[in-house]
Parts: C-alpha cells; structure tokens; sequence
C-alpha cells in the first residue's frame, strides 16, 4: 500500500480502530477497485449504517483508509442530505415533505411532532430518543401524509395520531 | 459449443421446470402485494396470516405468491384469488381479520365476498364479461361502433341482463401494422380468450358460440401471447386498469419480483435473445429509433438519437448507466418498477449495453429506497447465477456487468453529469455540456444514461415491435408514459395511459375526481421544475410537446392534483423551498435566485407583499431559465412562472388586498365569530390553545384578535359554522 505519512502503521491503527473491522475491511476491498475514490459515497453509507451518523473521527479515519483527502471526504459528507454529522435519536422520524404529502396536510403532522417533542426540524430529544427530520419524498405518494420512524412506514397520519405513534416508540425504546 | 438459441432454451425450461409446482392447473393462488407502500398499509402482515391459514388447512392446491405493487396505492393491501376457471377476484384494503373471512368463506367455501372486492361493493357478479378494446384504431369499419353493437347484439342473442358485462378497456397490445381500422379486440372472460373479430357477423358468432354456447370460436382467437395479456387476465376486472395500457408496468402485481424463474415465464429475456442472435447493435439502435421512444426521465431526449451517439463513440471503454435517482415529489413510478419487476429493467440495460457497446453498467439508486435496492441486488445476483449478465451471455460472447451505487440525497444528482460525478466519488455538481456525456462522460469515457421507465420500455419495443410501439403514442412520441396520480384525487396510484391520453382522460375517468367532490382547480405535472395546468386546459393531450407549450413539463410523471382548497402562491412557494434547498451553489444564477424569489414568496405569502414583486419574480425567474448551469436552474422558476401567468389574481389578492382566497396562508387569515349562529356551546373556547376566546355559556363568543395565533382548532370543532375563516 502506497503511503505518504512516515507514521502509517500508527495512523491506520487508528483508523481501522476508530472504523471497526467491518468498514475497515470495506475499504481495503474497494481499493482493490479499478476507481477506489469513486467508492467514498458508498464508505459513508456504511459508517452512518453503524454509527448513527458521521463523527469526525470517522471521517478523519476514512479519509486515511481511503487515501482521499480529508477536506473531500468533509465536502462529500456535507453536500449529501442523507449524512448527518451529530449524533441521532435511537428513533430518526422522517416527515414527508414531498408534495403530495404537503397538499394533504404534512405540515400540520409535523408541527404536532414539534409540540409533542419540544424540538424542531433536525433537533433530537432531550431522551435521546427521537429526532425530527423532514424528509424529501418517500414515494409512497398514495398513502399521505406519510411518515418513516426506523424503517417503518405509517401512512395517512393525521396530527390527532402523534401522540399515540410516540408513545408505541416510547415503549419499545424502553 | 451450444447456440444462443439452445441456451436460452436451456433456462427457459429450467425456470419452467421450477415453476411447475407453482403453475399447476388446478391450484388455487393468494396473490399478496409487497412493495414499500404495501407493506406500509399492511401487507406483511396480511401474508403472514394466509400463510398460518394455509398451513392449518392443510390443502396443498393452495399457493401463496408474492407479487410487487400494481401501483393501486389508495385501496392496498390488495389480494387477487385466482381460482381455476373463475374470474380473478381481488380485494382492497385487506386486514388480518379479513384475512379468515376471505379464506374461510372464498376459497374454503367458494363463495366470494363482494361487498369486499376491489372498487366493489358488487351485488351480482357477472357470468361473463367481455372487454373490448376503445383505443381510436381499434374498431369495426361499419357505421355503429362497439360500445353501442355489443349491448344490441347481446340483447338480439337473448342474453338475459346482468349476465355479462361488457366493459370498455385499453390495448390489448394485439394489433398489428396491417390490421389498423378494419377490426377490433374483444377480451372474453373468465375463459380469457381474446378475439379479432372483422366485421359484425364474426361479432355474432362470438356471442352465440362462445358467451351463450359456451364454446371457444378456435378461428377468430389471437395467436400468441400479446404485451398486458397477462395483466389483463390478471387484473382487468377492475375499472381503474381497464382504462390504462400496461406496458412498463406489464408485469408490476402480476410477478413475483424475487423469482427470475418467473420472469422466464413472462417471456423474460426473449428480447435479449432476439437481440444477441441478430449480433447487430445497429438493428437494435434502428428499431429503438422507429419506435419513437422519448427518455422517460423528464427530458424526452429520443433514446434512439443517443444510443447511436453511445455506439458511434470512438472509445473502447463506454459505459451505460440506469438513473434512478427518483427525486421527484410526488413521483414513484421508478421505485414500483424496480420493486415490482426489477428484472425487466435489467433486461432493458444488457440490450442498452448491447447497442451501444458497453461492458460494465450502473444502477444509481437513491438511498431512501432501500427495499427497491434488495430487490435490485438480488436480480442482479439471479441474473449472474443464470448466465445472463457477466461473461460471455448466453455464449454469444457479449460481456455486461452490473453495479448498483447509492445515491445521498441529492435531487441535483438526477442531473446526467452531477449523477456521473457522484458516481465518481464527488459532490453531486454539475458541469457544462457540450461536451455530452455520451462523448465524455464517466471518468472521462462515453456514457450513455437513461432512466428507469424508459428501460423498462425496451424490452416490449424489441418483442412486440417498433411499429406497434409508435402506434401507441403519438406522432412525435411512441409508447405510453406512467404517471404518479396523487394529491387530492381520489384513486390515488400509478396509471400508465398511451401519450396523447387528455389529462381529463387521468385525473377524472381514471383518477375519478377529486377526493372531496369539488372542483380541480390545477393539475401540477413535472414536480418542482414543472408548472401548474389549470383546470380549463384538462382537455390538453399529455407529450413531452403539449406540456411544455402548456408552461409546463412531462418531468418523470408526477402528477399532483390541486383542489379549491389549495392556495397557488403557497404551492409556487413549496416549489421554490425545494429548489432552493437542494441547489448545488455551483452557479450564481441558481443559488441567488432561488434565494430571493423564495424570499419574495414568503414575503407575499406573509402578507408584506408589494405590487413590484410580481415583476420582479418574473423578471428573476426568466433570468435564471437563461443563465442557470443546468436544468435544475433552467427550470426552478417554472412552478412560479406558471401560477403567475394563470393566477395572476390570486398573488394580487395576496399582495393587495392581503388576502388568501384559499384561505391557506396563515398569516393571512382571519377567524371570527358569526354573533347569530353562536349559541355558546363553549367548545371552541375550550378548544382554544392559547385561551383568546371569550363568552358567557349560552352567549355569544368573542376572538380576541390581538392574541389569536390562527391556528384554526375553533374553526374544525364548531359545529354550528358559527366561525368565519377569511
């Protein structure tokens, strides 16, 4: 492997433990690839996959891994919706923004959510629990208002049902 | 060394070999969808019960199958019983608890329950039905046409009322070059025989022989399998589809999209064969061509014009990409495809890879698909296993792999060169064109991209011919389109209509309306780089031409239906907050002026507005169409451009008398008590948030405007209209 750093056994032991096994192992097989940069996207899926969201120890340890400069990794991961870079309630609750859900009533979902939660778009919850995210189109247009909690799919919310969608999460988280 | 022929043989008789369990005559078949939005409503769990049911019964002639989605979002889960020679039943909005009753009362006890049924309840279910074909070019030459005959000539044969039916349909997909204006088709159910018949004593002998005899006439059949044959033995017995020609979505509810074995069944790879055993990519470009086939990703850009730059390129190493980075709100045509028959897209791409000369393809998928990436993975992993995609397929000696790479969220990466960058590893930017991607595109290497919808396509162009293909649509644009109905129409879902279909023709016959019964005020086709239609132009004809005239685009087929309830400054305004947050910032013309027309939106929208800043967003949006980097940019104003030209009223009442005739802007409203319709029941002011209603029991209440938040909880709970929203 071909390095610029003078201390690189030091630095990639501090990667691959700040990445674990698993997305270590990742990246050396996408440096095998014929375009080892191009897999940087799909790097980042997996982190947020593990952790939650990306933390700058992860990105610093990719852009080690990677051998992609550390400013590129930061751009990619800050350009991108999908990546977060602080940490998330153990529940994400995606709202639909999309169209179909605003005309039929989306943002009053939403701002039950707020109430109920305390937060605002993007905030977590002071348990940890929850955090609110608006969300581009899910499309499941012909089910809106829609909202994705974890990987599933409420459809037809109306504003009255918050309370009762949380507290099932509530209970589940606990 | 086996022939390409012989291979193809080979598989298509070992997926019929595994399939026969399953098609069995005599079986009984559960059909479940499971899509993203099934399993949202439910589906999950409905199969999870007819799977305890089926096992308890012990009976081993009844089969539980998974299909994918037949885009029929409103009324899912849906189940299809299909029982040997009965008509296909299907119902709608299937629970747990419906579950036994289905399976205690219809499949144990044969006997269906109507009131249950999919666009049901119906009362007395038909002995026979018969579908004729209502496309323009699909009728007898004499001077009554079929819709009239058909109830006379059943009346003449003695068939009692109620007995058949006779339903209006789309293409059958059976006509051919020759046959234009001098016949017609005739779908006969539940026998599922479809006829070509010339003139009206063939129409005779149909009804006598075959609907009162009971007699199939051998002689007036159409041979062979014809394109959404299946889906209309299938599914055609309900209102929604009969109005609709399937061919992207041909397979969509009708296959299992995990099984490539059935996808074999469904004439699956029979267009690769064709294509490799011809070996002659400039056939192939040829036909695509003359089929009129317009990209399907929004830009209408003929598939055929840039496959044949993809293959003249002058570069060993080429590239062919699938975008699916299905950003559209309001669009899910794309998801459907490739949950519900991913490996027709498949299919789609080595014919693509074939023509232009490509060895290695991408899929681009957005991340917030994770069940259409499943399916996807695992029909790229079948079609290896199979000897389909890889090295050397079918031993033509033609190579083709594929990749898929997730998207992040960027509705800017449906842009060809920012997707490409974002393939490469890099932020989702775009570049300027010329050069095109199909000179230089993918680490600098011809590539050739197309969407989703439009592979889809390929395979019923190469099977069924170019010709009939373009006959479908229009004269400049061949084939059908997929729209995504939804908003506030009633059968929200995806219809798939010959271009050239009227948007009346989707949103009301189709569609059926709007959920509330009041009037369309709008039609929002193209998401947010198209325009609003107002209600007046619903007769417009939909292509990639009208639409545009229209102020509009075909974009990937959203279709958002606008009510009176819905304000078009706040539409123009959810738009432009869209537009806004997902432009790049690579270009000035975009990045600004999205900004500041979103500002003057929410200005107007707040009640600040002033007389100029109409001029000044049309001034901003034609700017920003001229001088923007890409169509992102070019076509963000659109949403607005458009409201502006056809509700030029509605801004002005929001800018000078501060008002909102939808009464949809906050901070325009106003709630007041009508003084004679209260009665002083209390409820709104127990109801009130922020306690600003004031009164006496039995007395008249009052608003105290200075502290009422418009929050409208007095208005929804009064049930005397006794509060007034202006």
């Amino acid at each position: 492997m071909s390095t610029t750093t003078d201390n690189w056994p030091e630095v990639q032991a501090t990667a691959r433990e700040a990445l674990g096994e698993d997305i270590a192992a990742l990246i050396d097989a996408c440096r095998e690839d014929e375009h080892p940069e191009s897999r940087l996207i799909g790097v980042l899926h997996k982190v947020q996959e593990t952790f939650g969201y990306l933390g700058e120890k992860q990105l610093d340890a990719v852009a080690q891994l990677l051998q992609v400069p550390a400013a590129k990794v930061a751009g990619v991961a800050g350009f991108y919706h999908f990546f977060r870079l602080t940490p998330r309630g153990k529940y994400v609750i995606h709202v639909c923004m999309g169209t179909a859900c605003y005309v039929k009533g989306a943002e009053r979902v939403a701002q039950k959510f707020m109430e109920e939660l305390g937060i605002s778009w993007g905030e977590t919850s002071t348990d940890r629990v929850f955090t609110l995210e608006g969300s581009r189109c899910l499309g499941t247009c012909g089910l809106a208002p829609v909202v994705m909690i974890g990987d599933d799919v409420h459809g037809n919310v109306t504003a009255d049902q918050v309370p009762i969608i949380l507290d099932t999460y509530l209970k589940r988280a606990k | 060394m086996a022939t390409i022929t012989e291979q193809f043989e080979s598989l298509q008789s070992r997926s019929q070999h595994a399939l026969r369990d399953r098609s069995a005559v005599d079986c009984i078949r559960i059909q479940v969808g499971s899509a993203t939005c099934e399993n949202a409503a439910g589906a999950r769990e409905v199969y999870e019960e007819f799977r305890k049911h089926v096992a308890a019964s012990g009976r081993d002639d009844i089969m539980l199958h998974q299909t994918g989605c037949t885009g029929r979002c409103s009324r899912e889960p849906i189940v299809g019983i299909l029982a040997p020679a009965k008509m296909p039943v299907k119902y709608q909005h299937v629970t747990r608890e419906l579950v036994h009753e289905i399976f205690t009362q219809h499949i144990l006890g044969e006997e269906p329950l109507w009131d249950k049924v999919l666009d049901g309840p119906i009362s007395e279910p038909a002995q026979h039905e018969i579908l004729y074909c209502q496309s323009r070019r699909c009728d007898l030459p004499g001077p009554s046409p079929l819709a009239e005959l058909l109830p006379e000539k059943l009346r003449q044969a003695g068939v009692a009322e109620g007995t058949v039916r006779v339903t209006a349909a789309s293409c059958f997909g059976a006509c051919g070059k020759e046959e234009v204006g001098t016949c017609a088709h005739l779908l006969v159910r539940p026998d599922k025989t479809l006829y070509r018949i010339h003139n009206e004593e063939e129409l005779d002998e149909v009804i006598r022989q075959h609907v009162v005899g009971g007699q199939v006439v051998q002689p007036l059949t159409v041979p062979g399998k014809t394109v959404g044959r299946k889906f209309f033995e299938i599914y055609g017995d309900v209102a929604f589809f009969n109005r609709q020609t399937r061919v992207a979505l041909r397979h969509n509810g009708v296959i299992d999209p995990e099984s490539i074995e059935e996808y074999f069944h469904y004439r699956g790879f029979e267009a690769m064969r064709t294509v490799l055993t011809r070996n002659d990519p400039k056939w192939v470009i040829d036909e695509v061509t003359r089929s009129k086939l317009r990209g399907r990703g929004g830009g209408g850009y003929p598939t055929g014009l840039k496959w044949k730059m993809g293959h003249e390129a002058k570069d060993p190493v080429k590239y062919l990409i699938c975008n699916a980075d299905e950003g559209d709100p309001g669009a899910f045509m794309d998801r459907s495809m490739l949950e519900s028959d991913p490996l027709n897209v498949v299919e789609g791409m080595i014919i693509g890879a074939f023509a232009i000369g490509a060895e290695q393809g991408y899929f681009y998928v957005r991340a917030e698909y994770p069940m259409a990436i499943r399916r996807l993975e695992n029909a790229i992993a079948r079609c290896r296993e199979w000897g389909v995609l890889g090295e050397n397929i079918l031993g033509s000696g033609v190579r083709f792999d594929l990749e898929i790479r997730l998207g992040a969220g960027a509705f800017v990466c449906g842009e060809e060169t920012a997707l490409i960058h974002s393939i490469e590893g890099e932020r989702g930017q775009p570049r300027v064109r010329p050069p095109y991607p199909t000179e230089r595109g993918l680490w600098g290497h011809p590539t050739v991209i197309n969407n989703v919808e439009t592979f889809a396509n390929i395979p019923a162009v190469i099977n069924y011919g170019a010709d009939w293909f373009a006959r479908i649509g229009t004269d400049s644009s061949g084939g059908t389109k997929v729209f995504a109905l939804a908003g506030k129409v009633q059968h929200t879902g995806l219809v798939e209509v010959p271009m050239g279909t009227t948007l009346r023709e989707i949103v009301e016959t189709i569609g059926g309306g709007t959920t509330t019964g009041t009037a369309i005020k709008a039609v929002q086709t193209g998401g947010p780089a198209g325009g609003c239609i107002p209600a007046k132009w619903l007769d417009t004809p939909v292509d990639f031409d009208t639409l545009s005239r229209a102020g509009s685009i075909m974009g990937s087929g959203g279709m958002i239906v606008l009510d009176e309830t819905d304000c078009m400054v706040d539409i123009a305004k959810f738009f432009m907050t869209f537009s806004e947050d997902e432009s790049c910032g690579k270009c000035t013309p975009c990045r600004e002026g999205t900004k500041r027309m979103l500002e003057i939106l929410e200005r107007i929208t707040q009640g600040h507005g002033v007389p100029d800043d109409l001029d000044k967003l049309e001034r901003l949006g034609r700017l920003m169409k001229n001088a923007s980097l890409c169509g992102l940019g070019r076509a963000a104003p659109n949403p607005v451009l458009s409201t502006l030209e056809h509700y030029r009223d509605e801004y002005l009442a929001h800018v000078t008398d501060k008002q909102c005739p939808a009464c949809k802007c906050v901070a325009l409203l106003y709630y007041e008590i009508i003084s004679e319709k209260c009665v002083g029941c209390t409820v709104c002011a127990r109801n009130c948030p922020v306690t600003c209603i004031d009164g006496e029991r039995r007395k008249p209440h009052v608003i105290d405007q200075a502290r009422c938040i418009k929050c409208g909880k007095c208005f929804e709970v009064c049930r005397f209209d006794a509060v007034a929203r202006k």
